[in-house]
């Protein structure tokens, strides 16, 4: 199979490059992560790229595919074509071939404070909450933080330091939906600003690549519509 | 003194690991304003705690009537009566508190229409000390470990922990007292070691299931925890006991939880047969484990194996209707179908023993201080060194660990140990000066990787360790089957010195942190394959073929295994298991069955 994959080492002072590697590999079954750890055990050992889980569910291994943003671990490798075009996420920093600096990525979760905010007194036992209530937050807790949707948006990619990104709302509604925060009207004046939030346009990149099949560009509309109810 | 301009920091409490236990620990401490950092070689949240699917166990009684009694009753059969009940009480007591606590910080679990937290079915789970089975098992859908690691690391940044992320730690420091002061770590973007000092250090590095070839563990599972200890000259307690996951998927090694048994998914062999009645007539699919894990290798053995090579069994789910399985197993079946190409709404998903999780590590007490026999008994704190989670052995799970066990074990053990922390630094409120090179050892083993031509890979030695652990430290185990995998371990590890890496750069070296990784692996199955080789019996996962029964008289105890000791290398003890509980009466040890 043939690859080309983007390679750069910042000690060499030489630009980054695309490399090309032929591996002798049957895809059968086979999934991306396995091709470049192969490439990385048999032919070039200083190929650097992050993973961990190698199940989908870890978030590390976010690379560009043949120009979509995938999980290197769960996109098989059968019916890609070749040569196999592999690069780092785009617009962040390269750290080094395949890896980002997510420094700027984890700032944006940081700032919309993803924990519960609850001042009441901590009940003996939990603290009840219907089926349905519970069900407002499937779509939202599942984020692996991978940055496979905040880096394929366009308004992140000319905003990258003022709008937070797909991933960073996505978090932000999740503890907006919870029956047990009681901070919602915090959070929305933290986000009810032209550039954290309204600099989404509903292109819905986010959705299209989204591993998990989370739907941030709708939790972003739920947000808006919280505020424009919050203004009447 | 330490060299000039290698970064030196200094907190109360260094933490080694940002899984679930780590993070618990880290919340206590923060949580009481002592400066805390944590060491994780992967940003928290990829740690391997978030690939945990079924469950949380703690005696909760939202579906069944319960109480932890009969939970700890479980935990102490389910151990095959090597764990420690005074532990085992410790846990199942303190369960639904922990529980309760993660549901006041956030974790969205799944709810029962009355409002109040799931609970599904798991493995070895019964009412009554024996009787039907419980349903104890407290869940966020099949992605359990996410919504706990998720939670432990957002309450973490509310009480502004500081966390040095893909920081890999390299080796203890120990004065000649023997206080643990700190950690030397890797900075992995720019290849500097750093010093740490504290007056507690916390070792919480998850699991070691790299040192088999078919695994459920991350790439990252590789033991670096034990293999520091081991270096520092204490033991490993019970290395012999891994577990061997029933359902893991062939060759990928993925798991499929138990929960989806607890949902009442079922084994069949290539005849369609339900076989798991004939080995466990009560209990059946929800059995133990490694009882679970011995019945499909003897089907697999006894030729009933389906696929071309009848080398796995299948998991059936189809008749628990798409509607169930997309709300309570999501994750599973985008797993199955991601792995192992079914859609398990419309076709049984292939499994086989794969594994799982080890349950020896570094002994500790129930305070999480790391223990070891000294001068004056076989359980002396080492001062200033703690350690929690699946790198531990506290012991709750003995020689065979039950489904949800172990995230509870982070959980309380985590915040058992951050308690006990915050009384040692309060009793010990002065750091004790350094030894005079601190960073000596992990320096030489940084330079030992950017020599010589080598004639040897990291990866293909890794390779073969991973081949001869599977392949001779199985489901199944003999002694000249065991002894045979230690000559070829040690011709692998005489090839080691031979090995060199063809990239010696600094910056986000990730072939010299797999070199290192190797370095901690080696050991880890030295110790298991000593330590199973003395074992003559067959005791929960370790299953000797040559002696297949359990031998209370001989062997109710827990092994130690020290890789450097003074009367020379490999060395074994032995400490008794702990068989009086804290409060309650002691459950003596009893045939097995299910
Ligand atoms: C697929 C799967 C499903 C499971 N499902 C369940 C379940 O449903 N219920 C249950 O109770 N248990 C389950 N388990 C077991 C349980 O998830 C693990 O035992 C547990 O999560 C381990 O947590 P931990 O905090 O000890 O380690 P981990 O979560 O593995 O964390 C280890 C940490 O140590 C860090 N680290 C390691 N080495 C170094 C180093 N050298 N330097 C710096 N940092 C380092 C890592 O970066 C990581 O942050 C499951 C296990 C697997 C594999």
């Amino acid at each position: 199979m043939r690859f080309r994959i983007h390679r750069y080492d910042p000690e060499s002072g030489a630009a980054p490059s695309l490399r090309d590697y032929e591996l002798d590999f049957d895809p059968k079954g086979r999934k991306v992560l396995d091709a470049l750890i192969a490439i990385k055990d048999t032919l070039d050992e200083s190929l650097a790229f992050r993973r961990s889980c190698r199940e989908g569910v870890c978030g590390s291994d976010g690379v560009n595919v043949n120009g979509r943003n995938v999980l290197a671990c769960v996109t098989p490798l059968e019916g890609l074509k070749e040569p196999i075009v592999i690069r780092p996420l785009p617009r962040l920093g390269v750290v080094r071939d395949l890896i980002v600096d997510m420094a700027q990525f984890y700032q944006h979760y940081r700032a919309v404070k993803p924990y519960l905010i609850n001042l009441d007194p901590e009940p003996e036992s939990e603290r009840p909450q219907s089926p349905e209530e519970r069900a407002e937050l499937d779509g939202l807790w599942e984020c692996i933080l991978c940055g496979c949707c905040t880096t394929s948006c366009p308004s992140f990619w000319w905003n990258p330091d003022r709008f937070l990104g797909p991933a960073a709302l996505l978090q932000g509604y999740r503890f907006i939906a919870d029956t047990r925060d009681q901070a919602t009207d915090e959070r929305l004046d933290f986000l009810e600003d032209p550039y954290r939030l309204f600099r989404c346009h509903g292109i819905m990149n986010c959705v299209e690549v989204c591993p998990k099949g989370l739907n941030p560009t709708a939790a972003i509309g739920k947000i808006k519509s919280l505020l424009v109810k919050r203004a009447l | 003194m330490t060299k000039p301009g290698i970064p030196r920091r200094t907190f109360d409490a260094v933490i080694v690991g940002g899984g679930g236990a780590g993070l618990r620990a880290a919340l206590q401490l923060a949580q009481a304003n002592l400066k805390v950092a944590v060491l994780s070689k992967v940003f928290p949240t990829r740690s391997h705690t978030v690939s945990a699917q079924g469950g949380i166990t703690a005696a909760l009684a939202n579906v069944s009537e319960d109480n932890w009694h009969w939970h700890m009753y479980d935990t102490v059969k389910g151990s095959d009566y090597l764990g420690d009940q005074d532990a085992i009480e410790f846990m199942c007591r303190n369960a639904p508190s922990a529980v309760y606590e993660l549901e006041h910080m956030g974790l969205p679990f799944s709810r029962l229409d009355n409002g109040k937290i799931y609970q599904r079915p798991f493995g070895g789970q019964s009412k009554n000390y024996g009787g039907d089975q419980a349903i104890r098992t407290c869940a966020a859908a099949d992605r359990t470990g996410h919504a706990l690691l998720h939670t432990l690391y957002q309450r973490n940044i509310a009480a502004r922990t500081q966390f040095f992320d893909e920081f890999f730690a390299l080796d203890l420091i120990r004065d000649d007292d023997g206080y643990v002061l700190g950690v030397t770590a890797l900075e992995i973007e720019t290849g500097e070691a750093w010093l740490f000092e504290a007056r507690a250090t916390l070792l919480a590095t998850g699991g070691a299931c790299r040192i088999f070839r078919h695994s459920t563990n991350a790439h990252i599972n590789t033991g670096d925890g034990l293999g520091m200890v081991l270096r520092a000259g204490l033991p490993l307690e019970d290395m012999e006991f891994w577990q061997f996951h029933p359902t893991g998927i062939p060759e990928v090694g993925s798991l499929i939880t138990e929960g989806v048994r607890g949902e009442g998914g079922y084994l069949v062999n290539k005849d369609g047969e339900a076989f798991m009645p004939r080995y466990a007539p009560n209990a059946k699919d929800l059995a133990s484990r490694d009882v679970v894990a011995r019945a499909i290798a003897q089907e697999i053995r006894a030729g009933r194996g389906c696929g071309p090579h009848g080398d796995y069994v299948h998991l059936k789910i189809e008749h628990l209707g798409a509607d169930k399985i997309k709300a309570r197993l999501p994750g599973i079946r985008e797993l199955s179908m991601q792995f192992a190409g079914v859609d398990p709404i419309d076709a049984p998903i292939p499994v086989t023993p794969t594994a799982h999780y080890m349950m020896g590590g570094i002994p500790t007490n129930l305070h999480g201080q790391v223990v070891a026999p000294v001068r004056y008994g076989p359980e002396e704190p080492t001062p200033g060194l703690y350690a929690v989670g699946e790198c531990a052995c506290v012991s709750v799970h003995g020689a065979n660990r039950l489904g949800g066990n172990s995230l509870l074990d982070l959980v309380v053990f985590g915040r058992a140990a951050g308690q006990h922390m915050i009384e040692y630094l309060r009793d010990n409120p002065f750091p004790r000066p350094l030894p005079s090179t601190p960073l000596e050892r992990s320096l030489a083993r940084l330079a030992r990787w950017d020599r010589g031509e080598g004639s040897e890979t990291v990866a293909g030695l890794r390779a073969e360790m991973q081949q001869v652990m599977q392949a001779h430290c199985g489901v199944y185990r003999t002694e000249a089957l065991l002894r045979e995998g230690l000559t070829l371990l040690d011709g692998i590890e005489a090839r080691l010195p031979a090995a060199a890496l063809s990239d010696r750069s600094r910056m986000f070296n990730t072939a010299r942190l797999e070199a290192l990784e190797l370095e901690n692996l080696l050991p880890i199955a030295r110790a298991t394959l000593v330590s199973a080789l003395a074992r003559t019996e067959s005791r929960g996962a370790h299953t000797r073929e040559d002696h297949p029964d359990r031998d209370d008289d001989r062997w109710l105890r827990h092994t130690l295994y020290f890789l450097e000791h003074a009367d020379g290398r490999d060395q074994l003890d032995y400490k008794p298991v702990r068989l009086k509980p804290l409060t309650v009466e002691p459950f003596q040890p009893r045939a097995r069955t299910y």
